[in-house]
């Protein structure tokens, strides 16, 4: 509760909503005490005057009535009025959704079958309906407006019921043979409070409303008692010569409304968890660049070019170096291979190269990705945009999840050309059925219609490979493009890859956790841990002697077919988390090698002979010399 | 997809049975018998009985609810007693204006809310997105019925530019450009409320979809910002914004009653709070049992849309 209301304060709107609330609370609250004239006298003599005059503060009403007095005894009514609908409501409603939703079954299909029938008319109609049986009248009004806002509680609290009555501790009480009633009152109704109260908190707004709205009609109060909203209904006939008879009712319903919206958003806010994290903000088109350091200078090696790329995760205070001083090259043609344990940084290495790093909370604080020679980090967006795709494609793991659902995939392909060049949809159809063919889709002049739904996960998998392919780019980089298909799958999915590596000349950078992809498919790996580049080479070099135990214990993660009998290795602990990495070998903790050495100072990344490797005490030291 | 259509007009059916059956046990739940409501209290108890039996009062209630329901099934809804002809004809030519205000409103509200829910979206924490999230509580916030006096006062008496009132000019031709004149300050005053709503989903959803893997591809495969948001993010956001839209349409339909009072429009609105005032229950029943129908209809075109827009549900 303490912690609810610390969370809440910290809000600063739903405070300042707060505040006015609890202002126009008390005042209500003491009206009664106030030197206040009385609200239903009427004096003819003085009607209509105006704000600010000599005993009347607010001036008078058509009646000579002090406005001021009115306003804060009909202020006390609809407060009182909206409060009692809104438990009225949240009482029954709660009572009706916890039923339904605990005893499931018949009974529930019954209620809810009634809540919706309810919920099928026009929420003011029904109001509307239940006053003209009643007559007017503000009593009436309550129990109209508190009628049709019971379904929204029912259905509101009957989800979360249905999620609880199932529940390990529901089903002990039920075991402990406590009756039903006592399992609602001291199980399921303390877990469902907090859903009541955010329901509330968002429809007394609309409840005060409402009341004040059927007062408007004169179907609520009658005279001579007042509410704001019979306030506003009585002022209407005088708006054109006394307006502010109408302002000042009318004000002070949008004062009250607008606080308890605020507050209820506040409420909302703090109870529910997921926004809580502040995790609903989108990602902008392009990662952030705050670069500090000095940019490296472009060494010319290959096509594609990483250097010293620094990417960091900005949550609230800490700091996540996803990626520290990753460097890495690839030529046309070539197959570099990025392994690691997921949270190693391999993905956020890929996104980085052309912006796609989610942002916030992602920014790149340093290094420099160089396409043929010039700088890509904090280039503009619209030259980034302009390569996404035309030069530098991407095929992403999941492709359920990473294609359109509601286009289909031939519109989606066309879209991939059409970014980049104008051309006809006759043209964009001939092309997409060409790409479906090149990534052998049988039957691509049906296919092309499809939805990504209507696929298999390998089909799918091939239209994101036909998609990056759409423009001929010069480099595919590959998230793990296999990790969510089969085994036999996953086996055509690489070697439609190679092949196309090999007949169109297409630089690739493959990130996966799975050494044997690696082995069919990369000429030089990479292999990462905790944002660094731990070991580097030839794959065969690496496959054959690796140096750095990381990369020993990766391979021996790996099954080999025909030697079933070797266990496999799973690498004991967990790869650190990044905000706070320990000085000196990040892998030190978890490594079977590891002395006092290793915790010291930083490690570098030792090259020699086409090969490189951070560790103090490289397994196989010897191995060139060994070849 | 017609065989979708179907299906739903069927299953239309019990919830227009059901419609019909609360309606008539609210108006069944009158204290005092309608027959002195109608006589006046100095009606003789000869009289009142007379029309108790021309009524049908004096049958019980289950079959009172079969009789009444047999004759709106022919399009038989009574006759107003308070205006003296049948309440069909009332109702149909009160709900023509009560349809063109509240369509109005309702196509506004749903380009301006989804708009101003989008680019609020988009610019999140950005100077636009403050403002709009300002201008939409402050939208929600409001009484229909005030803001609707208040820009009567401001628009039509103060800068002149929109008639006070009414759906036609009182002399001159009852032409598009009159009732345009006439139409613009109450669909608009009604359409503030629902643009709120429909503005803050609408941002909630879009930036649900914004994080989800098919926007980061549309990104990696260069298409533009303005493209990314409008066609990728907006198109899945939708699935989520248009049941809303057929909420809105529900309050855009019944919250058109404060303005039609407001504005003297002459809708289903102010038909029924009239009624409800001389206690015309006939002409209420009708008018509520007639336009929650339309609306049960109105959902449907709105499943219809839904199934259209997303192929992944079952048609």
């Amino acid at each position: 509760m303490i912690a609810f209301l610390r969370l809440l304060s910290r809000n600063r709107l739903a405070l300042a909503g707060g505040i006015v609330m609890l202002c126009v609370v008390l005042l209500a609250l003491i009206a009664p005490l106030l030197p206040l004239a009385d609200p239903d006298v009427t004096n003819t003599a003085h009607r209509f005057k105006t704000p600010f005059t000599e005993g009347a503060l607010l001036g008078t009403d058509h009646l000579g009535r002090d406005l001021l007095a009115r306003l804060l005894w009909g202020t006390r009514l609809s407060l009182m009025v909206g409060f009692a609908a809104a438990m009225i409501a949240a009482t029954i409603g709660a009572a009706i959704g916890i039923i339904a939703g605990y005893f499931g079954g018949r009974t529930d299909n019954l209620i809810m079958r009634g809540v919706d029938m309810l919920m099928a008319f026009p929420y003011i109609l029904l109001a509307l309906a239940i006053v003209a049986a009643l007559g007017p009248g503000l009593f009436n009004a309550l129990i109209a407006v508190a009628t049709v806002n019971i379904p929204f509680f029912a259905r509101n609290i009957r989800g979360v019921t249905v999620g609880i009555a199932h529940r390990e501790f529901v089903d002990a009480a039920r075991l402990s043979g406590m009756s039903d009633a006592r399992i609602i009152l001291t199980e399921i109704l303390p877990n469902v409070v907090p859903v009541i109260v955010i329901a509330m908190s968002t429809t007394i707004g609309w409840m005060i409303l409402e009341t004040a709205g059927l007062s408007f009609l004169g179907l609520g109060s009658q005279p001579p008692q007042a509410d704001l909203g019979s306030m506003l209904g009585e002022a209407r006939s005088a708006l054109i010569t006394n307006p502010y008879t109408s302002v000042v009712p009318g004000v002070m319903i949008l004062i009250i409304v607008m606080a308890i919206n605020l507050l209820g958003d506040g409420v909302r806010d703090a109870l529910d968890p997921r926004l809580k994290s502040g995790a609903l903000s989108r990602p902008m088109a392009a990662t952030l660049v705050n670069r500090t350091g000095p940019v490296p200078e472009p060494k010319g090696n290959g096509l594609l070019e990483v250097q010293d790329l620094e990417t960091q995760f900005h949550v609230k205070n800490r700091v996540y170096k996803a990626i520290d001083g990753v460097s890495l090259h690839v030529k046309p043609g070539e197959c570099l291979g990025i392994i690691g344990e997921s949270g190693s940084g391999k993905s956020v290495t890929a996104l980085s190269v052309m912006g796609l790093v989610a942002s916030p909370p992602g920014v790149i604080t340093g290094g420099a990705v160089r396409y043929d020679g010039t700088d890509l980090i904090g280039a503009p967006y619209k030259h980034l945009r302009e390569m996404r795709g035309k030069n530098v494609a991407y095929i992403f793991q999941d492709p359920l999840a990473t294609l359109h659902p509601l286009y289909k995939v031939g519109d989606q392909l066309i879209e991939a050309i059409r970014s980049h060049y104008s051309i006809s949809s006759a043209e964009g159809r001939k092309k997409a059925i060409d790409l479906l063919r090149a990534v052998r889709i049988p039957n691509p002049e049906k296919r092309i219609s499809d939805y990504p739904h209507e696929m298999s996960g390998g089909m799918r998998q091939r239209v994101g490979i036909a998609m990056a392919l759409a423009n001929d780019p010069d480099i595919i980089i590959a998230d793990e493009p296999t990790t969510a298909l089969d085994v036999t799958v996953q086996a055509q999915i690489l070697a439609l890859l190679d092949d196309l590596r090999k007949t169109r000349g297409l630089a690739i950078v493959f990130i996966t956790h799975d050494f044997g992809v690696v082995a069919q498919l990369c000429d030089r790996v990479a292999v990462m841990y905790a944002g660094r580049i731990v070991e580097e080479g030839p794959t065969k070099a690496i496959l054959d002697a690796p140096m750095h135990p990381y990369t020993a214990r990766l391979m021996a993660c790996v099954p080999e077919l025909g030697e079933g009998k070797r266990r496999l290795e799973a690498i004991p602990g967990l790869p650190p988390v990044v905000d706070n990495l320990p000085t000196g070998c990040a892998f030190a903790e978890r490594c079977h090698k590891s002395q006092t050495a290793c915790r010291g100072s930083d490690i570098a990344l030792v090259f020699d002979t086409g090969r490189a490797v951070r560790c103090l005490f490289p397994d196989n030291p010897n191995a060139e010399a060994a070849q | 997809m017609a065989g979708y259509i179907l299906k739903r007009l069927l299953s239309a059916i019990p919830v227009l049975f059901g419609i019909t059956v609360i309606v008539f046990l609210i108006m069944a739940l009158i204290p005092g018998d309608p027959a002195t409501a109608i006589l006046g209290a100095y009606a003789t108890p000869e009289n009142v009985a007379k029309l108790n039996r021309d009524l049908g009062l004096d049958k019980p209630l289950a079959q009172q609810y079969f009789i009444w329901l047999g004759n709106i099934l022919i399009g038989d809804f009574g006759t107003s007693f308070a205006l003296n002809r049948p309440v069909l004809d009332e109702v149909l030519e009160r709900f023509n204006a009560t349809l063109i205000l509240a369509g109005t409103a309702f196509v506004l509200c749903s380009i301006f809310g989804i708009v101003a829910g989008v680019v609020s979206a988009a610019n999140q924490y950005g100077l636009g997105d403050k403002a709009i999230t300002f201008v939409v509580l402050l939208g929600i916030s409001i009484p229909s019925f005030f803001l609707g006096m208040m820009m009567i006062l401001f628009f039509a008496v103060n800068l002149r530019m929109f008639p006070v009132s009414g759906m036609w000019p009182i002399y001159g031709a009852r032409d598009l450009s009159a009732l345009i004149s006439h139409l613009t300050l109450p669909a608009l005053a009604l359409a503030v409320v629902a643009t709120g709503v429909i503005a803050r989903l609408t941002r909630s959803a879009m930036l649900e979809v914004l994080r989800q893997d098919y926007i980061r591809t549309a990104r990696a495969k260069g298409v533009p910002e303005r493209g990314v948001i409008w066609r990728h993010a907006l198109k899945a956001a939708m699935v989520a914004i248009i049941p809303v839209l057929g909420i809105q349409a529900g309050f855009v339909l019944s919250g058109a009653v404060y303005i039609e009072i407001v504005f003297q429009w002459p809708g289903v609105g102010r038909m029924l709070v009239d009624a409800i005032l001389k206690r015309d229950i006939l002409l209420v029943q009708g008018g509520v049992v007639f336009v929650a129908a339309c609306y049960v209809i109105f959902n449907i075109a709105v499943d219809v849309a839904q199934s259209m827009l997303d192929p992944r549900i079952k048609t």
